[in-house]
């Protein structure tokens, strides 16, 4: 085994090579047992049991982007916190004073979002 | 006593067998609790007949019949991701088992990141669905997809933020580090704010795996199965299903290792030492399923928006507020 720091993921590897041999596997196995007769009818999208009108692929609304966007800023927060959640306590006040300080000007951006009713539901 | 010794790939192989059987038993035995926990809050028998002893052998008999479904695969649907999805769902939800300590000793992996590693493999399952919905080519499926990729937003913040205050508790990532850092009487404490992360973990958790009250992107009453409209057979049980269950179970055993106390005895008390912490763990996550199962039971679904409301309007500020009072806890607390 690999020793060092990614000498853990190693497992991890292995582990996910072994998943998706799981979920492959497992087909191709149930393949001797299953039928496969695909007609028209049965490889049809389904659509309430109607002939599908258009293509699946239709034009939807993606209400929430301003949410996606808000997400993005909170996310890249949290890579943030993480590192100094492990550490703050033996920095003491300055570094809990630092990260008040980084909270709260992301509070503000949240509470100016709500502000200006951009987390509406359009 | 007979001393075995073992190299690192045959101690990796027995993991392997370990998990291999475990997970799939786990989300068997997880489906039967299931049907019956529903039967049972919802004043209906569910299946009684299979084996004879209350249908015990029902979910058996839902898995083999699953085998022997037909793998249909739409004509219009996009064939390689459509096939690819369910592995994506399924497989970062077995990797989520190998970080969680069952006792001291026996855990997979015990990475220095474990937490941040659940956090991360956690939200890849995601893209799965999103894959599954937008390639089958189907209406339902692509509004449910839609509606998890929200979903994905509302929750994940939530579940993160909390996780965080958990590690400025503990003072490090590592999962057997979090539960060595717990002492009784475990999420009552910190007074007030352990509860509350609890609590924000167990929405998050819920909207992540989708289950209802936040099951907008399957819900069957409007969209068929959502991103699985068009799935069939194993491929069905692998995306949907089996990760489903795997999943419930999954954050069942976060929630006992980041709250819970883990694999320690429920109260400090001396003659509770000698069991071992396996059993404690496997007590403490039965009750953490029965928990979801019973949130899930009880409530109707949200709406999208209302989702979005709760987890922008409350959720978020209130663990923006826990964070920074966790550590005004720790550093000038008692």
């Amino acid at each position: 085994m690999p020793e060092g720091y990614f000498g853990s993921y190693v497992t991890i590897g292995v582990f996910a090579v072994v998943g998706l041999v799981l979920v492959f596997g497992t087909l191709a196995l149930t393949r001797l047992l299953r039928p496969n007769v695909p007609t028209r009818a049965k490889t049809l999208t389904y659509e309430s049991g109607i002939d599908p009108i258009g293509t699946g692929w239709a034009q939807a609304n993606v209400r929430y982007y301003v949410f996606a966007l808000l997400f993005v800023i909170f996310d890249v927060e949290a890579v943030f916190l993480f590192p100094w959640a492990t550490v703050f306590e033996d920095l003491g006040t300055q570094a809990f004073v630092e990260m008040v300080i980084f909270i709260g000007v992301l509070a503000l951006a949240l509470l100016y979002a709500i502000k200006k009713r951009v987390l509406e539901w359009l | 006593m007979i001393e075995i010794t073992l190299t690192d790939w045959q101690i990796l192989l027995v993991k392997l067998l370990i998990i291999l059987i475990v997970v799939p038993v786990g989300a068997l035995v997880g489906g039967y609790v299931l049907h019956k926990e529903m039967a049972h809050m919802q004043h209906r028998l569910g299946p009684m007949y299979a084996g004879g002893w209350h249908g015990w052998a029902q979910t058996l008999a839902d898995g083999i019949k699953f085998a022997y479904k037909e793998d249909i695969i739409p004509a219009s649907a996009d064939k390689r991701v459509f096939s690819l999805a369910p592995a994506v769902i399924f497989v970062p939800v077995l990797l989520l088992y190998l970080v969680i300590p069952i006792d001291q000793n026996l855990i997979v992996e015990d990475l220095d990141v474990g937490l941040f590693f659940l956090l991360a493999i956690g939200s890849v399952g995601s893209i799965g669905v999103l894959m599954a919905g937008w390639s089958s080519a189907n209406k339902y499926a692509l509004i449910g997809a839609l509606r998890s990729a929200g979903q994905l937003i509302a929750y994940e913040l939530p579940i993160v933020l909390s996780a965080a205050a958990i590690a400025m508790l503990a003072g490090t990532l590592s999962l057997v580090g979090i539960v060595e850092a717990q002492d009784w009487p475990y999420i009552v404490w910190p007074p007030g704010i352990g509860l509350a992360l609890f609590l924000l973990f167990l929405a998050g958790a819920m909207a992540e795996m989708a289950l209802p009250p936040f099951d907008m992107p399957v819900a069957e009453s409007e969209l068929i199965t959502g991103p699985f409209t068009e799935y069939t057979g194993m491929r069905f049980i692998f995306g949907f299903f089996f990760a489903e269950t795997a999943h419930m179970i999954a954050f069942a055993a976060i929630g006992t290792t980041l709250f819970l106390g883990g694999y320690k005895p429920i109260v400090p008390w001396e003659p509770l030492e000698v069991i071992p912490g396996v059993l404690w763990f496997f007590v403490k996550t039965s009750f953490m399923v029965f928990l979801l199962l019973w949130v899930r039971f009880s409530f109707p679904r949200l709406r999208e928006d209302q989702l979005q409301k709760f987890a922008w309007k409350a959720l978020i500020p209130l663990s923006l507020v826990l964070i920074l009072a966790t550590g005004a806890w720790i550093l000038y607390g008692p």
